[in-house]
């Protein structure tokens, strides 16, 4: 995986004055990516193979098995947005920014939101957290966030793209520049409602993380002590 | 064989070993570039950056217009028709960093020079709105309020010229009276534009007596993409 995603960094000068070469290289092995990437993602998930009830039960696990599946799907979207001409409508437009934050928030930030609700009872030595509703409650607003953020940016971008290279009858560039800035201001208020949707989520958490540090210990579970 | 329980137990031999990893593609694709004397194909018209151009293009980084507007015209017919021609590796050999930008929430400034006047530029930074209704740039009319503060550009010229920039020492000789000069009205600016073709001169923010931070952005701004003639290029050269 680090082996190849160091030779990946030029899928982002497709077609500018970067030598030629460099870039179809940079295209390969975002391409060759998808193995790594995906063997990962179908290891995570498979990992829950005969405990998916789990799920129904354990809104912290929703929480892992979610960013597993949010990192296969902008894993599988980035080395399609690596190759060429893909990339000669996606540069320079919101659908970059779309796919960072479908890796960010719902990969990355995912996965840390479950290791903490993990960590926190254990390193504090309480029964459980405070609550399990309130990480339902977490999990379902910062989900319903990133799909609002995400969709919005892939349909701007795309639309920027494609108004960008668009020509009218006569041959004539069809939009001005001012005018797809225009076109994009209803998908930034709907990108906005995600990202307040997903802050509200981490809002949610903070508190709950922090009822369960103040709550009772547990006699059952003293607090991790270092190791000798 | 080393057992992936050992690496990953022991922090110096990951390190190691990871390192060593990254290094192959690292190398391949880094160190052909480091001949980029013979890679970047020389373009006449090119130069550095006069000293006034040069603080403007600071000013440029230090508000990060960067991160909204990108410096890098793509051989796309819809990009040469909006921009112009597309950008030569030539045209950026002096920056540094180079500011091709990855995102365009406002549009390609590579070629933006001459084609606004002076004025159009200094209302446009203070008030977007008032000439573009659709844009979503913010104001910087305080560029215009903020003195420019330049002492050391015979230094800076210096530094650059230490990462590769071919400032003579006739520039840099000339460094502080070039950048008084370009920005006033009725200075003799032959010396300047012998030093450095092409170069925008005369007052730019609509305020002659001092010399303040639009004045620096907007020389900076009017040079872009103007020093390499293209219509001296064969028929047919911008298609690729």
């Amino acid at each position: 995986m680090i082996f190849l995603y160091i030779w990946a960094g030029p899928h982002h000068l497709h077609y500018t004055a970067l030598p030629d070469w460099a870039q179809t290289l940079g295209m390969v092995f975002s391409v060759m990516l998808w193995m790594p990437s995906w063997g990962g993602m179908i290891n995570g998930i498979m990992t829950l193979s005969g405990a998916w009830d789990k799920l129904r039960t354990d809104p912290v696990l929703r929480f892992l098995v979610t960013s597993v599946a949010f990192y296969g799907m902008s894993t599988f979207e980035g080395p399609v947005m690596s190759i060429k001409p893909v990339n000669a409508l996606s540069h320079y437009t919101d659908w970059t920014i779309g796919h960072v934050h479908s890796g960010a928030l719902g990969w990355v930030a995912f996965v840390s939101f479950g290791a903490m609700y993990y960590l926190f009872p254990r390193l504090w030595g309480r029964e459980g957290l405070h609550s399990l509703r309130l990480v339902a409650v977490h999990y379902w607003i910062a989900t319903i966030g990133i799909v609002l953020y995400i969709t919005a940016m892939w349909v701007s971008g795309i639309m920027q793209g494609l108004m960008w290279r668009s020509y009218d009858e006569l041959g004539f560039l069809q939009y001005s520049f001012a005018e797809t800035v225009d076109a994009m201001h209803p998908f930034y208020v709907i990108r906005a409602l995600g990202g307040l949707c997903f802050l509200v989520g981490a809002l949610v958490m903070v508190l709950n993380l922090w009822r369960t540090v103040r709550g009772p210990a547990s006699a059952a579970r003293p607090a991790l002590e270092a190791a000798e | 064989m080393i057992s992936h329980a050992r690496i990953e137990k022991n922090v110096i031999l990951m390190l190691v070993l990871t390192l060593l990893t990254v290094s192959i593609g690292g190398l391949v694709e880094i160190v052909p570039l480091f001949t980029i004397e013979s890679t970047i194909e020389k373009v006449e018209g090119v130069r550095p950056y006069s000293p006034l151009e040069q603080m403007g293009r600071n000013i440029y980084i230090r508000e990060g217009c960067y991160t909204c507007h990108s410096q890098m015209i793509r051989p796309f017919r819809d990009e040469v028709e909006r921009y112009g021609h597309y950008s030569l590796a030539a045209e950026s050999m002096y920056d540094h960093p180079f500011q091709w930008g990855s995102k365009r929430t406002g549009p390609d400034l590579a070629r933006v020079g001459g084609k606004y006047s002076n004025e159009w530029q200094a209302v446009h930074l203070v008030d977007p709105r008032g000439v573009v209704p659709e844009s979503v740039m913010p104001p910087y009319g305080f560029l215009a309020r903020r003195a420019l503060r330049a002492a050391d550009i015979a230094e800076h010229l210096k530094t650059l010229r230490k990462v590769g920039v071919p400032y003579t020492d006739e520039m840099i000789a000339n460094a502080a009276a070039d950048l008084a000069a370009q920005a006033a009205p009725d200075a003799d600016v032959a010396g300047l534009l012998a030093r450095y073709p092409k170069a925008a001169t005369g007052d730019f923010d609509g305020d002659p007596e001092r010399l303040t931070e639009m004045d620096a952005l907007i020389a900076y701004l009017q040079m872009l993409g103007r020093l390499v003639d293209f219509s001296a290029a064969p028929a047919g050269g911008i298609r690729q």
